[in-house]
């Protein structure tokens, strides 16, 4: 905007607030309308729902999700998405939304077309419903893949009798441990952020398995407390994993 | 400068007509509470101020899009209020405490769940507003001139907002909250400069502990709150500056008088 586009909508802002009506009690009431609607709203969803309260933490046996609360499940998307180019990792986990969030900090700044009118404003207009979109869309995936807790997966074939256990005990600790929240093993589990472990054994020996579970790459959770407070359980898990082939 | 007409009454009976009959109860204390504003204003000189932001014009136009700005701040202010009655109860104490502390609201404490519930709904309902009113400032093109900076200080309310979510959820301390959490400081440990620094100080120091948790209540209670709490007075300092903008469709009817003065 130049300095006469500037003036000219000074001057027509200063004559339509002049036909306007004041403050109290017009806007006033409308506002305080909407505010007994928010108190009513929120007060039913908290007769409805209430806050239930899950199990009380563990850092050990990590019956666990990571989920967060539904208005973050784009991010964790996003995530998920991006993990697909693994090269861009730290700018695709905040580096895209930050990038998204300066572009919405300095939009005024870029946007200096002087039209208001969203219908005058093609680009806007594309832009604003495409972010919508894509908001909702990544809400919606991220709502929707699902919480597996369970691995099923055959053991193998050609093992012994005590390595069939250890393979069955090590499953289990998968599905405590949550990490079909982030892996694919098999047929269950979600396909990023981390990648696929159906085959990690042909990849990583036994050694490599435990030190990338004592100490991940963000932003997988370490899993050193599993293995100062239940060694077996990481014995067995570890076993498992390598067993994947 | 007394308030505006609406509240003004007659003044008091004056001593020579002692034999007047008595106000009433009710018109007594609605005399007290003129007594107690007019002495309040005698110092303070408010009332001008007051006058101005009440009886300002808002332009024509204006609808019910535009209540959703005072609709965020009706639930951040619930937030505020239900979040003090969970303070009285909570304690930040990861060996046992924090878990039994929300355990105990939600069980014995008189109405604890359902203050429990609107704080955590409220969360919700605040998220959608503050996302419907930038939607609302966003289509009306109401960031431009002059209102750039308010745009400005509201992306950074809205950052804020969701990170009283993030913070705040780690708080009831159960698996889910714990573990979600977790993943998202070490979401943030990846991200580009300063992800490190920032994970190192959500968690006070490189691993998950026994501080970590009471670093989250300061952080949701006290820090960003405040923070926002001033915010949210210059956001609105600067509304009631700049005035509410009109919407883009409603065009101004130039009146003959003003057109040929300008041209003049
Ligand atoms: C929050 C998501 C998340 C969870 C939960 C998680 N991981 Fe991971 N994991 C990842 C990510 C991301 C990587 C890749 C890190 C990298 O880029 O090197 C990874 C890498 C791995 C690797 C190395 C794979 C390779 O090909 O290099 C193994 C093994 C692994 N995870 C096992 C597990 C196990 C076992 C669990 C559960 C006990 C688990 N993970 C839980 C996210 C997760
Ligand atoms: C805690 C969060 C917020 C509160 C309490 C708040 C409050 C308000 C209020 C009461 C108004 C008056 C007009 C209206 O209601 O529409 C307003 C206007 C405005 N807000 Fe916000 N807001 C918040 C967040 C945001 C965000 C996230 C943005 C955008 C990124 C934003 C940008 C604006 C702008 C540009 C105006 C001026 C609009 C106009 O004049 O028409 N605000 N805000």
């Amino acid at each position: 905007m130049n300095q006469a586009e500037k003036e000219q909508y000074l001057r027509e802002y200063s004559l339509l607030k002049n036909e306007g009506k004041p403050f109290f009690p017009y806007a006033v009431a409308k506002d305080s309308m909407m505010a007994v609607i928010v108190m009513i709203v929120i007060m039913v969803l908290s007769l409805l729902f209430g806050a239930e309260l899950g199990p009380k933490v563990n850092p050990t046996t990590t019956t666990y999700v990571p989920r967060p609360d539904w208005y973050f499940f784009f991010l964790f998307e996003v995530l998920r998405v991006m993990k697909n180019v693994p090269k861009f990792t730290p700018f695709a986990t905040l580096g895209v939304p930050t990038l998204c969030m300066i572009m919405l900090f300095l939009l005024p700044l870029y946007d200096r077309n002087p039209e208001r009118l969203i219908t005058r404003r093609p680009i806007a207009l594309a832009a604003g419903l495409a972010t919508i979109a894509c908001i909702a869309f990544l809400t919606y995936s991220g709502a929707s893949t699902g919480s597996p807790n369970q691995v099923t997966l055959p053991p193998p074939s050609g093992l012994s009798a005590s390595q069939r256990a250890t393979f069955t005990a090590g499953e289990v600790v998968v599905g405590e441990s949550g990490c079909l929240g982030c892996h694919v093993i098999g047929d269950n589990g979600n396909n990023g952020p981390g990648p696929p472990l159906t085959h990690v054994g042909e990849i990583l020996r036994p050694g490599a398995i435990a030190s990338t579970l004592r100490n991940p790459t963000a932003p997988m959770p370490s899993f050193k407390g599993l293995a100062t407070q239940s060694p077996k359980k990481f014995e067995n898990l570890v076993q498992f994993l390598s067993m994947l082939q | 400068m007394p308030l505006p007409k609406l509240l003004g009454r007659a003044k008091p009976a004056d001593p020579d007509h002692v034999g007047e009959p008595q106000l009433a109860p009710i018109e007594a204390a609605a005399e007290a509470g003129l007594t107690v504003v007019d002495w309040i204003d005698e110092r303070t000189a408010l009332s001008p101020g007051v006058r101005w932001l009440m009886f300002r014009k808002v332009p024509k136009g204006i609808n019910w899009a535009y209540t959703l700005g005072s609709a965020t701040l009706f639930a951040f202010l619930n937030q505020a209020v239900t979040g003090v009655f969970l303070a009285m109860y909570y304690r930040p104490d990861v060996a046992g405490g924090a878990y039994e502390s929300i355990r105990n609201i939600n069980d014995n404490v008189f109405l604890g769940q359902f203050v429990h519930g609107m704080h955590k709904w409220g969360a919700s309902v605040m998220i959608i507003l503050i996302f419907m009113h930038m939607g609302r400032v966003f289509f009306f093109g109401a960031y431009k001139y002059p209102r750039e900076l308010t745009w400005i200080i509201g992306v950074v309310l809205l950052i804020l907002t969701m990170a009283m979510g993030f913070t705040g959820y780690l708080l009831p301390f159960d698996q889910r909250s714990y573990w979600a959490t977790i993943v998202g400081v070490n979401i943030n440990n990846t991200g580009p400069f300063i992800g490190p620094y920032l994970g190192d100080f959500l968690r006070a120091g490189p691993e998950f502990g026994a501080t970590t948790l009471s670093r989250f209540y300061a952080i949701h209670m006290l820090l960003i709150p405040g923070i926002m709490a001033a915010l949210i007075g210059f956001h609105l300092y600067l509304v009631t500056k700049l005035g509410i903008s009109a919407p883009p469709w409603v065009k101004a009817h130039e009146p003959e008088a003003v057109t040929e003065y300008v041209e003049v």
